[in-house]
């Protein structure tokens, strides 16, 4: 068989296979035959390119040519002039667009350079991508303020959900005045879903250290300490081993680059309390007590590690810093909305075609995000919510789909950015449940200090317990909304200041689910098992006895050849009846 | 190791590794693989998968530098490997289980035939 020389690739994403991709692939692979090419040119489904709006795509591999919008009659067309002339077809360019031409693709990878690209053990891959460069340049200008100002100027804001300005922050810690001062990188990640902070560890941790000395330079830190999850062992080999690296060529250490300027970082493990992800439990933490909040202020900026100045920052933010001191502040804002800047990188999971890690300019839309990155919902089912933030988060429904995303947005939606886990919902997610299951991570996390977040999660928890057992009533629901905004309130930290949101946000943007549940006690998805039943139709069931060998609790009665029964008393509500039976004579009530 | 002193240092160490990247990028007859090695990915197989490239790609005589990298963001499709051929773009094969690895090797490797499981790179990284 000759080699083959070209391809021609055709896009099998789920929107493209609503517009007919597979008849494209077909006719196109026809064409191809018909000019006797197929021994030279092969035509393959891919999977998306994320450009679903303008499908069916077709890219011709060897120039990089990607046509849009293509229609079975221009096939002969794309193979006669691009393949056998070669000449490309322009008018279905995908730079013939010029709305597409700027961000012809949804995703912008900042912190997430490198991640995927250089090999995160080998610190001369991170050298060929400007690695250590922005901190020469740092050490070269000899102002730290210079330095800050460029932060500030940027727009960057923490990326680990509360969203300070940066550079504030910065700037603060630098005119806290101390004989010692320290640099904090957070890299206890701890929202259920969320993994961007291990994904940049583990693939770039040279960006993060060397963002951590800028820092250092900047508010004249000498010492930086990562306070990270014992369960993240890979992230913690490699960042080790990347510091060491880093030492070996002097990016770390005394008199580096021979400025004068001396900087090391240790690691500190966390044991996996989320509510160490909290500045001031996280020091705590570090200090060798226990992790719990204090009251601020005093801020860590003033007063922090062992009462020193200390400067607190997200593994992401981190990410972003020399970047911005490399390609400019301007550059940095260009990107984004009014007042939050840049990317942001999400976790994107639940019931979604392309679960992933992504990063997109601030201000796209969950629609984009759901739809052209994620490939839309799996199974075709209906889109319901997406939750982030995680257990300090809410949902956003439907009519948030073309909201642009950015922390500001977030909030008045009634949830928020959070470290950046999105878990997509579909019509088979019940929402009372949903609240339920961030409740009770609260419950677990809760460090207990304070009565309302230790006591007043726990109640809220046995309610929605109550909802979901079909025991609920109306007067509940008001004691949920009431007993939310009393933790809200009155807890020190943010875990209790955020942990009702989940509560909160589905009661408002599904009070009707909430509704069903306690008055016709009826879970609209099939989910709290209390409330539904499994019944046999007598008029479909043949009495071929498969449900009733396979019901683990001999729930099932019935003679050979004859209908049988479900006694519902005896029912765990398993579902093993319905995959069982071939006759669909099983149905949920 | 020698430390690097100056900035100027540091640029002339950057230009080398550059240089030396590009020069493996030009070379005639070398494939180049990198693995997608994060948590995720080692959890889906691809340790196994890299050693089983490695030693393949020896046996079968086909000169390649195969090497780990971070977290490409194809989480369903783990684990995930970028292909780049002499003077070809890089392709990204998602679903790379030890049989799939087989088949790039002998189909896509030897044969610059494409297997099933390719993945469009669907974002833009900054330009260096």
């Amino acid at each position: 068989m000759a080699k083959i020389k070209k391809h021609l690739l055709v896009c099998g994403g789920t929107s493209c296979n609503a517009l007919q991709n597979e008849v494209i692939a077909s006719n196109l692979k026809e064409t191809i035959r018909e000019k006797g090419l197929n021994e030279e040119v092969q035509v393959m489904m891919t999977g998306c390119f994320g450009l679903c709006e303008k499908g069916p795509i077709v890219k011709v591999l060897h120039d990089n040519t990607i046509y849009i919008g293509v229609k079975p009659e221009d096939l002969k067309e794309i193979v006669e002039e691009h393949i056998i002339n070669g000449n490309k077809v322009t008018r279905l360019l995908l730079d013939s667009d010029p709305n597409l031409k700027v961000h012809s693709k949804k995703q912008l990878r900042i912190a997430l350079r490198n991640c995927g690209f250089i090999d995160p053990e080998n610190i001369n891959e991170y050298f060929a991508c400007d690695g250590y460069l922005a901190l020469g340049k740092v050490l070269e200008s000899k102002d730290p303020q210079k330095t800050i100002d460029i932060i500030k100027k940027s727009g960057l804001r923490g990326r680990g959900g509360g969203g300070f300005p940066t550079g504030l922050k910065w700037e603060i810690t630098s005119k806290s005045q101390a004989d010692q001062k320290y640099v904090v990188c957070n890299a206890d990640e701890g929202d259920p879903g969320a993994f961007m902070d291990r994904s940049i560890l583990e693939g770039d941790p040279h960006s993060v250290i060397e963002a951590m000395a800028i820092a250092g330079y900047a508010i004249g830190a000498t010492k930086g300490l990562v306070y990270i999850r014992a369960e993240y062992p890979l992230a913690i080999e490699r960042l080790k081993t990347a510091i060491n690296q880093s030492r070996e060529f002097g990016f770390l250490g005394t008199d580096i680059m021979g400025s004068g300027f001396d900087f090391d970082i240790e690691l500190r493990y966390g044991a996996g309390a989320f509510v160490c992800g909290e500045e001031t439990a996280l020091i705590h933490s570090m200090e060798g007590n226990r992790g719990e909040p204090t009251f601020k202020p005093p801020f860590p900026s003033v007063s922090g590690y062992l009462g020193k100045p200390t400067n607190v920052n997200n593994v992401e933010t981190f990410a972003n810093i020399p970047v911005i001191i490399n390609k400019g502040a301007e550059w940095f804002a260009a990107i984004g909305t009014e007042k939050s800047k840049g990317t942001k990188v999400f976790a994107l999971a639940g019931k979604i075609n392309n679960v992933g890690l992504i990063e997109v300019p601030m201000g796209i839309t969950l629609r984009e995000i759901i739809y052209e990155i994620g490939g839309g919902i799996k199974d075709g089912k209906k889109f319901k919510a997406v939750q982030t933030g995680g257990p300090s988060g809410g949902c956003l429904t439907e009519v948030h789909l073309d909201t642009p995303i950015d922390y500001d947005n977030l909030i008045a939606a009634g949830s928020m950015m959070g470290s950046g886990g999105m878990i997509v919902m579909d019509e088979d997610d019940c929402m009372v449940s949903i609240a339920k299951y961030y409740l009770d991570f609260t419950v677990e996390e809760s460090c207990g200090k304070c009565t309302p977040c230790r006591i007043g999660n726990k109640r809220l928890y046995e309610i929605l317990e109550k909802i979901t057992l079909g025991k609920g009533t109306l007067e509940d629901l008001d004691k949920l909304k009431n007993l939310s905004h009393v933790i809200k309130d009155t807890s020190l930290c943010g875990l209790g200041q955020t942990s009702p949101n989940p509560v909160l946000s589905t009661l408002e943007n599904f009070w009707d689910e909430y509704i069903e549940h306690v008055t016709v006690k009826k879970c609209r998805s099939n989910q709290c098992k209390a409330l539904m039943q499994y019944i046999i139709d007598p008029e479909q069931c043949v009495g071929c006895t498969a449900c009733a060998r396979n019901c683990p609790v001999n729930a099932i009665t019935g003679e050979r050849k004859l209908a049988h029964l479900i006694n519902q008393d005896i029912c765990i509500k398993c579902g093993a009846c319905m995959e069982k039976c071939k006759f669909n004579a099983i149905s949920i009530k | 190791m020698s430390k690097v002193k100056s900035l100027e240092d540091l640029k002339k160490l950057r230009e080398e590794m550059e240089s030396k990247l590009v020069e493996r990028n030009n070379s005639s007859n070398l494939v180049q693989i990198k693995v997608a090695m994060a948590t995720c990915g080692i959890a889906s197989g691809a340790k196994d998968l890299m050693e089983f490239l490695i030693d393949e790609l020896d046996k079968r005589n086909i000169e390649a530098v195969v090497t780990q990298t971070g977290c490409m963001g194809y989480c369903y499709a783990e684990p995930t490997i970028e292909v780049t051929l002499p003077n070809k773009a890089p392709i990204v094969f998602g679903y790379v289980n030890l049989k799939k690895g087989d088949e790039i090797i002998e189909k896509y490797i030897k044969n610059n035939e494409l297997v099933d499981g390719i993945i469009p790179v669907n974002y833009e990284s900054i330009e260096k």
